[in-house]
């Protein structure tokens, strides 16, 4: 009889431990009733309103219960500015937490965002951290646009210049990188990656002629304009 | 005996009790300032100050060098920067070290912000007696530095740092708005520039400029994108609105009176034009320079102090080159509605000085604030952007007026929008005005600009603006920024209302407990007397 128990409670034990460790690595990423796939989200005119289920990736600032996060699901990502959100439920938003989002579509710049004032609910469950796209052959062509906001990375780019907003640190950096001869604007966001960061230091040490391999979220402001999270030294 | 002891410990812990309630509320306050009587000028002081720039360099490095000087003539004290490029960061930052009396010494600020510090005891120093003292007040004899005199202020500047009936900031830069005309366009569509800009006119010519042929390009530009009328500051937009129309918004004494008739119309004339593809504002389309640049644009408002971005030839830019367009650049007054009669918004940055427990603290605060107002400091950092100085003695100077007589020599230092942009503030200073400040009244004017949001937003997102609409529009704005809490004073007291219950139900205990102690008492003189009576 113990025998038997043992063996039940062992298969029960089994069976839990493979449902918990689907639930982790394989999260089926199906939409509840009335979201939008990415397709339909990147179909919507602009100022339509709109209902997405994402991931959080990175958050970028809270404050007046407005929270500015980067998001992402398998097929897209979706940059959230100025949701509502309590200082509460912010600290709720590590990555890959799923949200599900309702607000209007908007474009600032550039940038589609899901507009100011959006309102979220947190989906327990399932969780999605991206891994990062190479989108380095994709500089300067017309599809780089279709990973707006997407966590990519860049390979062996040379630093142009270097430039601290305010001349100082204690702000964005904005950095200029070349690919061939041509020169993009990236940047160090400072609500993204504050001056303690290690993107920060080490951005602030790069020198003009350095190549770097780059990771970041490819934002937008009047062309492309990558938040930059990880710098190192090009492999 | 045992009785004495409870009733010393119950004594004791009524006596206490306040103390102890008092320290859990929060620390004690600072007591008011006090010009103090043996101040050691050779003391040393470290003091900080917060600093806002417009994301421009060149304004740093006059703060840097402002610093410099100062602390050249000032050995003994030492000044720490704080740099910022957002008001409302300096704002909230500011309210989140006063409770832990930590604010800096001085600070760059709006005076709609001091009135919410000033809703804490003597966080903000009133400045009109070290204004008027003679050692080291405005042009006192003890400075070591050649500063305005107070009538050498220009006094509508000045006194728009009056809360309370007294001086709680110095004015440091001045600017207004002004409306940046593509008037290449204008007269391609077949109008002529009035002597001033009228709303009618705005409107009329941007709904003219947003006809589009069956593609969908635009037929003025030839571009897929113009937004021929877009509002920077849509709070000013309101605010000046309802002024020139001699409508309702505030009072000095808090009264809020925003929610009237003329708003209503002014909203649904938006809304109109926002349906004909003729308006945006920044927060929905962003900045109104990059727009104008491109040629997306015809009439752009933003403050004076954003001249440097705005024309073909700008100095700054924040679009790629290939983008920008050629087209003559008009610099006019904002929109009016009586022409004869313009009127207009003063902003601009200001200087406060934040109390600290050492007063010789403050009188060094004091120093370096006053330092911002000398030649020095005013005259080049004036020509960063359209701003103009705030004391006369800086305006009327040979330098200054040699800079204004050079509009044009070249597109950075002498940029014509940009000189033009500061003449039509020293033009027009005495038809500027301010808005009355009250603790709410930055609330208020979030609320004047979030209207105009809501409902341009709404007529973009196709809903219907009517007046069920206009209610709901009022209702959430007055509930989203508190308009119906908002305090009547910068620092008088106001009625708070009943006590909550839990404070109601404390005091009933410490009432009962004094009766009880009371009727100890009174038991213990009785049976004294009646002992005392028995023994004899």
């Amino acid at each position: 009889m113990k025998k038997f128990l043992a063996l039940i409670l062992a298969v029960v034990m089994l069976f839990a431990m493979v449902s918990c460790g689907a639930e982790k690595t394989e999260a089926p990423d199906v939409k509840s009733e009335g979201v939008m796939t990415y397709a339909e989200y990147a179909a919507a005119a602009l100022d339509a309103p709109v209902v997405i289920e994402t991931y959080v990736q990175a958050k970028q600032s809270w404050w007046d219960n407005k929270a500015t996060v980067y998001t992402q699901d398998k097929d897209g990502a979706y940059f959230l500015y100025n949701m509502t959100c309590s200082e509460e439920d912010y600290a709720k938003l590590v990555p890959g937490t799923k949200i599900k989002v309702t607000g209007f579509k908007a474009e600032w710049a550039g940038e589609i965002e899901v507009a100011e004032g959006a309102t979220f609910e947190i989906i327990p469950g399932a969780t999605y951290v991206a891994p990062a796209f190479d989108a380095t052959a994709l500089l300067g062509t017309d599809d780089l646009i279709k990973h707006q906001n997407e966590f990519v990375s860049f390979k062996g780019l040379t630093v142009d210049s270097i430039e601290f907003k305010n001349g100082e640190p204690g702000d964005d950096i904005y950095v200029n990188v070349k690919k061939g001869e041509d020169v993009y604007g990236f940047c160090v966001e400072f609500y993204l990656t504050g001056a303690d960061t290690d993107v920060y230091k080490a951005v602030s040490a790069l020198n003009a002629g350095d190549v770097v391999d780059i990771e970041g979220f490819l934002y937008w402001y009047n062309g492309v304009n990558t938040h930059i999270t990880s710098c190192t030294a090009a492999k | 005996m045992k009785f004495s002891k409870i009733s010393a410990a119950l004594l004791s812990s009524v006596l206490l009790l306040p103390a102890l309630l008092t320290g859990c509320h929060g620390s004690r306050g600072l007591d008011a300032f006090a010009i103090p009587e043996d101040f050691d000028p050779s003391a040393s002081y470290e003091i900080t100050f917060w600093a806002k720039n417009d994301t421009n360099i060149t304004q740093v490095n006059i703060y840097n060098d402002a610093i410099a000087s100062f602390e050249a003539l000032y050995p003994n004290i030492h000044v720490n920067m704080r740099l910022y490029t957002d008001y409302a960061r300096i704002y909230n930052d500011v309210i989140t070290n006063i409770a832990t009396q930590t604010t800096p010494n001085v600070c760059i600020t709006y005076p709609d912000h001091i009135a919410t510090y000033m809703t804490g005891d003597n966080v903000v120093v009133p400045l009109d007696d070290l204004m008027a003292d003679p050692l080291y007040g405005l042009g006192g004899s003890a400075l070591r530095f050649d500063g305005p005199t107070q009538t050498e202020i220009v006094p509508q500047f000045l006194d728009e740092g009056i809360l309370s009936g007294a001086h709680y900031a110095l004015p440091y830069m001045r600017s207004t708005e002004a409306c940046y005309v593509n008037k290449t366009y204008v007269e391609t569509l077949g109008y002529t520039l009035p002597e001033t800009l009228t709303w009618d006119f705005i409107w009329e010519v941007s709904d003219a400029a947003a006809a589009q042929d069956e593609d969908g390009t635009y037929l003025v530009n030839g571009q897929k994108v113009m937004i021929p009328f877009i509002y920077k500051s849509t709070d000013n937009m309101m605010i000046q609105y309802l002024r020139q129309t001699g409508a309702g918004y505030s009072d000095w004494d808090g009264n809020i009176a925003i929610f009237n008739d003329t708003t209503k119309d002014f909203l649904y004339t938006v809304a109109e034009h926002t349906g004909r593809g003729a308006f945006s504002t920044f927060k929905i389309s962003s900045y109104p320079a990059n727009f104008l640049n491109a040629g997306q644009c015809i009439f752009a408002i933003d403050s004076t102090a954003g001249a440097t971005w705005m024309g073909s030839d700008a100095p700054l830019v924040d679009i790629s080159r290939e983008s920008l367009v050629p087209f003559e650049t008009a610099v006019m007054t904002i929109p009016q509605a009586d022409p004869d009669h313009p009127q207009m918004i003063s902003q601009g940055p200001s200087v406060c000085v934040f109390n600290k427990r050492d007063s010789g603290e403050v009188l060094a605060s004091w120093l370096f604030a006053q330092y911002l107002l000398t030649n020095g400091v005013q005259i080049p950092y004036a020509q960063t952007e359209g701003y103009v100085p705030v004391t006369t003695k800086a305006q009327d100077n040979p330098v200054y007026q040699d800079y204004l007589s050079r509009a044009g020599e070249d597109n950075s230092m002498y940029y014509d929008i940009k000189i033009k942009a500061s003449e039509l503030l020293l033009a027009h200073t005495n038809d500027t005005f301010i808005t009355p400040v009250f603790n709410g009244s930055a609330s208020l004017r979030s609320a004047a600009g979030q209207m105009i949001e809501n409902v341009t937003k709404s007529i973009r997102r196709k809903e219907t603006v009517d007046d069920d609409y206009m209610v709901r529009l009022y209702d959430d704005v007055t509930s989203l920024y508190r308009l119906d809490s908002a305090s009547g004073s910068a620092s008088g007291r106001k009625e708070l209302g009943p006590l909550p219950g839990a404070s109601a139900a404390l005091l009933s205990v410490l009432a009962g407990a004094w009766v009880l102690l009371g009727i100890y008492n009174g038991a213990d003189i009785l049976k004294e007397k009646r002992h005392k009576k028995e023994k004899k």
